[in-house]
């Protein structure tokens, strides 16, 4: 076993695990939060991203000991109470959701490219989801929600 | 996944001291190629030694005429740094477009050189720019250091510490990439200092390769049109489910010929 802490979502949590327990695991076995899914387990479809020290980040394709010490972001950690954040209140707004098993990964996704540029450009948003795979949407609303919650979030200071 | 033994260490040599230990020992970067294969236990190691606290593996230096990316840089970084931007754009914006943005967020430049993959994008540009790897215990020139597919120079235990990068007058790399998983299916890079000319491919055959015949036309004539008579044997070159040998061969020349107008291009403006 080895011991990791990790501070999620603003809250620091230590666990003993194997080694080979990857960070979705850890998230959604280890502390509950099913909030970030699996999809493809393939590094492929991008449900499982969360923001480890503000990146995006595959959590299948990561180990939990290789984020020992860092900060993890979840979809869980974005709202405030009842509040939703910028970025989640466009995805409702916008319907840029149908099933909503990729919707964790999308969001999550999107605030690293605000983060970057906070005033994408369809292409700049299309090609940045690259990674980020919705098999209902046809990501046209996706994209809407995403510049909508880009200014929502400059608005917001 | 099969369980491991996981190490944490601070130095390359310590690094290299637990590898030369392990009964089965594994090197792990940004492990975006290990840990599939170790989820489907086409790797099954007993240690596992993770690369990632060591500091003298880390950034990205000018040195003379050379750019020097330390192995554990991550592509993000790479793509992102001023260094590289300023001095060989084009190796930035290979870097760029490799996968997507979360794998580029943890992918590593030694990983990615290290694994040796048939189609990947790092091993033309290191080969076209005659980059050198530099290991724990010698440097080798990007010429013998690719041998086959997923095979590499590197001994038993020996780690990439970095990648040396000569800075070129110009370059410029193309690819006509799968569209699911970016990889190339053919990518050529092309790099140019006064008459010294490099053409290097992937995606082709299980390794990297230079085409010396198209090398030496550019040499005289660095344009499209001088290597446009250039037919490349099919025979030799990979055929899977994305593309037979003969639409690789010809490929090869179309992404070529783009490869030189663009690094002409360039060289024009600079």
């Amino acid at each position: 076993m080895a011991r990791v802490t990790i501070t999620v979502n603003g809250k620091e949590e230590t666990r003993d695990v194997k080694p080979r327990t990857l960070l979705v695991e850890f998230l959604r076995d280890h502390l509950g939060l099913t909030g970030t899914h699996v999809g493809c387990d393939t590094t492929q479809c991008g449900c499982c991203i969360v923001l480890v020290d503000s990146r995006s980040v595959n959590s299948c394709t990561m180990l939990a000991v290789q984020a020992n010490g860092a900060n993890v972001t979840t979809v869980e950690g974005l709202a405030k109470g009842d509040k939703l954040h910028p970025m989640q209140a466009a995805f409702r707004e916008h319907h840029a959701l149908q099933c909503g098993f990729c919707t964790p990964g999308m969001v999550m996704s999107a605030l690293e490219l605000v983060q970057r540029n906070k005033n994408p450009s369809d292409d700049d948003i299309r090609y940045w989801l690259l990674g980020n795979m919705c098999r209902c949407t046809g990501y046209h609303n996706i994209v809407k929600a995403i510049k909508a919650g880009a200014a929502a979030m400059a608005r917001a200071g | 996944m099969h369980d491991f033994t996981y190490h944490e260490p601070k130095s390359v040599a310590e690094a290299a001291a637990i590898i030369g230990a392990a009964r089965d020992g594994s090197l792990i970067a940004g492990g975006m190629s290990l840990i599939p294969a170790l989820k489907q236990r086409r790797a099954r190691p007993s240690d596992l030694v993770d690369l990632r606290h060591i500091e003298e593996l880390k950034g990205i230096r000018r040195e003379a005429d050379a750019i020097v990316i330390g192995a554990m840089t991550r592509h993000a970084d790479v793509a992102d740094s001023d260094l590289v931007r300023g001095a060989i754009p084009e190796l930035a914006r290979l870097v760029g477009q490799m996968a997507d943005p979360a794998v580029r967020n943890r992918a590593t430049l030694g990983g990615s050189v290290a694994h040796g993959d048939p189609a990947a994008d790092y091993p033309p540009a290191l080969v076209a720019l005659g980059a050198t790897i530099i290991t724990s215990t010698r440097a080798i020139p990007a010429d013998d250091f690719f041998t086959g597919a997923f095979t590499t120079a590197l001994g038993k235990g020996e780690i990439v510490t970095a990648v040396s990068f000569p800075i070129p007058e110009t370059a410029a790399y193309v690819k006509f990439a799968n569209t699911a998983s970016r990889y190339a299916i053919i990518g050529v890079f092309v790099a140019g200092s006064g008459r010294i000319v490099r053409v290097a491919v992937t995606g082709a055959k299980p390794c990297v390769f230079r085409i010396k015949e198209m090398e030496a036309v550019l040499a005289n004539s660095f344009s499209a049109d001088a290597i446009k008579h250039i037919v490349i044997n099919p025979q030799g070159l990979s055929a899977d489910i994305h593309a037979t040998p003969e639409y690789r061969a010809h490929l090869i020349g179309v992404m070529a010929q783009r490869a030189v107008a663009s690094a002409a291009s360039a060289r024009r403006r600079n």
